[in-house]
């Protein structure tokens, strides 16, 4: 299982701020989590298929599409951040 | 160092007295304070709100506050950031920075504002008599941390 995390403009549009998800043996990066998220419906493929720009963390470390995902990971995805 | 990620508003003075300490070897202080400024293109700003990654954004201010420390000659950096439901002029973030001369004070806490602003995990909402609004990301943020790129390594 991995955990899921959304925040900000992103929860909101998607209606959830966190989920835990079965890993399957298809997902192996951010990429392919991404690949399988957007499936899900028009909207989650819009934030997760599309140019919208996006950042992730994969152990509260920043990732990219690239970086491993394992089973008991923690994932968030976030738009651009905004602090100071 | 001094990091925290706080609902409470800071002193300025409190900040810099706890992080000098006793020390005897600061020739330079260099503070930098953010408000919450009404420069929306709504209605009157009511309120900012701020929400973060608890645990993320705590340790994304101590590996910006370690690599200024690492990167200039400077003795000491505190960064506190505030959450929650800010007005307008009130403190939003914190970055003091310690040194013997000021050039290296005054650089490094200018790396860690440009930092802090497009990699530490905070996101601003305001909220307006008109409704809520999210913030976008600036491209001149971006542009302002990339002259500190030089020798970083990105995930």
């Amino acid at each position: 299982m991995i955990d899921i995390l959304y925040f900000a403009s992103l929860r909101e549009n998607l209606g959830q701020s966190r989920e835990q998800l079965p890993l399957s043996s298809a997902v192996n990066d951010v990429a392919q989590l991404k690949t399988l998220l957007a499936q899900r419906d028009e909207n989650w493929q819009q934030v997760f298929a599309s140019d919208l720009p996006l950042m992730c963390a994969v152990n509260q470390n920043m990732a990219n599409d690239q970086t491993r995902v394992s089973d008991g990971d923690e994932v968030a995805f976030f738009p651009p951040v905004t602090g100071g | 160092m001094i990091v925290s990620v706080q609902r409470e508003d800071f002193s300025v003075d409190q900040v810099t007295r706890e992080l000098c300490g006793e020390r005897r070897d600061i020739g330079a202080v260099v503070s930098f304070t953010g408000l919450v400024r009404d420069l929306t293109q709504h209605a009157d700003l009511c309120a900012l709100q701020l929400e973060h990654y608890p645990g993320m954004t705590e340790r994304a201010l101590e590996s910006i506050a370690t690599e200024a420390c690492q990167r200039w000659d400077i003795e000491d950096v505190a960064i506190i950031h505030r959450v929650g439901k800010l007005l307008t002029q009130q403190n939003i973030v914190l970055v003091v920075t310690l040194s013997a001369h000021r050039k290296q004070a005054f650089e490094a806490a200018e790396f860690i504002m440009d930092y802090l602003k497009t990699r530490a995990p905070f996101w601003k909402k305001e909220i307006t008599l008109d409704g809520e609004h999210w913030v976008e990301a600036h491209d001149a943020d971006q542009d302002a941390a990339k002259r500190w790129n030089g020798n970083d390594k990105q995930n």
